[in-house]
């Protein structure tokens, strides 16, 4: 309520009253201010409806010709003409969910040691080292992809995994050059740990120390400390820091194209050959034989800005729902 | 609540006390082994650059022109003022766009309108950056060819997220004490903004963007399609194809010569020391503003 009762004012006064508070500068410039606020956001959208309209609308073309049966075929020979997009479907998915596998264990363990583990001194080391690794140009990395990590797998880690998991389809024969589906899993894991274990050191740090110190005065050790009271605390956002790790890693073009030894899939097998929707698109976009070629690559565009979207749609919900379970 | 932990895994002791501890020793042994393993690999990798690209790196090697299709001859010249060039036009675009994002979010957005904006920046970080080179070429390239402006723009979609998102953060970080003081002054509210507000962000403004500047700078996927098929001699002429680092490598190694794989690694030296030093030092310089500024 306010302390002196003013007289009423007839509305030229009242207006005269707000126009002393503010010159017509002030008012002015207020106004664009919000004006070019609004436009900073709306170009936000407008560039992502753009995405979406141009890359859909350049895959209409092949949609009409193949339809959905696109998404299970797997011959793609574009001099013949047909299409079909399963093999890079297969190999976006397997690369995407082995490097995920590798990288959520690799990555959760680097958050929890630099949240919980390790003393400060050497938090405030590691941290910045790790997530150096993800300023790592990809192209760069592809870089040493091709001339040092290929080497490594044809001549050590092939022939050790085949012993010990050669009953799986999905690790064959070792093959004499390392250029595989299971290199560009390994090239992404570099890629991806980096993401996984900043964000899920943040998330650690939020556990109040209250209910750790509590775990670990009732007896727990620090391994039952964590998976009694951290990582339940924290499940909905180490799942939505993974799941945007695998957003990237589907999406990554270069340095996959690098290392995948593009060849036809007939094949389970992570040893030899393959190629994925984001790689397919850089290697194939600026010698496209025909526009039912481009067309094509704009469909598995189509499919992997799809893919991504929901990805990372679904890391924001999950993301969401553990802050506000906090 | 999922504060309450969860019952099934409660903290009731679990017997052998000696099992116990040994469990949790080897869990810590494995999360120490796992940071050491990246480190590692980072070392690995900086190591490995290091010693293929040092030989290859010399003065000339950085004022030359692009090398022949051999890869003999020439150095990176072309592809460094490129780079430089279209991180600049990136950034003219997406500096304002960006900041002036986080000011809709921060102060003038309503509570839907803030929802869905967060989405989209959400959404649009992580986009892949082929899927940003393909639109450019389906909206730009493909009527008026590949130019340095198509490949600017397509970098700074790169870059918007990230400087929105970071100075979203550096806004929200400004004491609220300062803005209730320069409400209470009576100050319009676009004083307040350009003058506490931003000010007072700006460190962290100023560090997003350099780490967006450095994250473009390494992107050869939204280039791929957008500014290819550059000549080899310097050209600074935006409406034409620039030559950059990245894609330079790439095409380097495509061509699988062995003088040019040895331009690659030269050119991936330079690069790697420029984005690291850029992370690096923005790093240290938006703690050390920080800390000056007791935020």
């Amino acid at each position: 309520m306010p302390l002196v009762t003013q007289p009423a004012m007839n509305s030229a006064a009242a207006a005269r009253a707000r126009g002393a508070r503010l010159n017509r500068l002030d008012r002015r410039a207020n106004r664009t201010l919000k004006w070019l606020a609004w436009i900073g956001g709306a170009l936000v959208f407008i560039v992502m409806f753009l995405i979406a309209y141009q890359v859909i609308d350049g895959a209409t073309g092949a949609f009409d010709k193949f339809g959905v049966g696109f998404l299970v075929h797997k011959t793609w020979i574009p001099a013949a003409g047909e299409f079909g997009a399963l093999t890079y479907i297969y190999g976006t998915l397997i690369t995407g969910v082995f490097s995920l596998i590798l990288a959520t264990i690799l990555g959760v363990s680097i958050g929890l040691f630099l949240s919980l583990m390790a003393p400060r001194r050497v938090a405030v080391i590691v941290g910045p080292l790790v997530e150096m690794l993800a300023a790592i140009p990809s192209v760069v990395l592809g870089l040493i992809g091709i001339y040092l990590i290929c080497p490594f797998i044809a001549s050590d880690v092939e022939p050790a995994l085949h012993s010990v998991l050669g009953f799986l389809p999905l690790f064959g024969a070792p093959q004499p050059v390392g250029n595989s589906l299971f290199t560009a899993s390994l090239v992404l894991v570099i890629m991806v740990v980096p993401i996984i274990a900043a964000l899920t050191r943040d998330l650690f740090l939020t556990v109040p120390s209250e209910l750790r110190d509590g775990a670990e005065a009732l007896g727990s050790t620090r391994w039952e400390m964590i998976r009694g009271v951290v990582l339940p605390m924290t499940s909905s956002g180490v799942t939505a820091a993974c799941v945007l790790g695998f957003g990237r890693a589907i999406g990554e073009a270069i340095a996959v194209s690098q290392v995948v030894g593009d060849q036809p899939l007939d094949h389970l097998d992570l040893f030899l050959g393959g190629n994925t929707a984001a790689s397919v698109i850089a290697l194939q976009y600026p010698s496209a034989v025909s526009s039912l070629h481009t067309s094509s690559l704009f469909y598995l565009a189509t499919i992997l800005l799809v893919f991504s979207l929901l990805v990372n749609f679904g890391a924001r919900q999950l993301g969401r729902r553990s802050l506000q379970g906090r | 609540m999922s504060a309450i932990p969860d019952p099934k895994h409660a903290l009731t002791a679990s017997g052998n006390l000696r099992r116990r501890q040994l469990v949790s020793r080897a869990f810590e042994t494995a999360t120490v082994l796992a940071a050491a393993l990246a480190v590692a690999v980072l070392l690995i990798l900086i190591y490995y650059v290091v010693k293929h690209g040092v030989s290859a790196i010399s003065l000339s090697f950085f004022t030359s022109d692009l090398p022949a299709y051999d890869g003999v001859g020439g150095g990176i010249g072309p592809a460094l003022v490129g780079t430089i060039e279209m991180a600049l036009i990136a950034t003219i675009i997406a500096l304002p766009t960006g900041v002036l994002t986080a000011l809709y979010l921060s102060q003038f957005a309503g509570p839907r309108g803030d929802r869905i904006l967060r989405l989209m920046l959400d959404l649009m970080a992580g986009l892949p950056t082929i899927i940003v080179g393909v639109f450019v070429a389906g909206l730009i390239t493909n009527r008026f060819g590949p130019s340095g402006l198509a490949g600017g723009l397509a970098l700074s979609i790169v870059e918007v997220p990230l400087i929105a998102r970071a100075s979203l953060e550096a806004i929200s970080r400004v004491p609220q004490i300062l803005v209730e003081a320069s409400d209470a002054l009576g100050m319009a509210r676009w004083r307040g903004i350009v003058g506490v507000v931003l000010p007072t962000a700006s460190s962290g403004i100023v560090t997003a963007t350099i780490l967006a500047v450095a994250r473009a700078s390494g992107e050869t996927a939204p280039l791929l399609f957008t500014s290819e098929l550059y000549g080899q001699s310097f050209s600074v002429d935006p409406r034409h194809s620039l030559a950059s680092v990245p894609l330079e490598i790439f095409q380097l190694l495509e061509s699988g010569y062995s003088a040019s794989v040895s331009k690659a690694w030269g050119a991936a030296f330079t690069l790697m020391v420029v984005i690291l030093a850029a992370n690096i030092g923005a790093r240290v310089w938006l703690r050390r503003s920080e800390r000056k500024r007791g935020l």
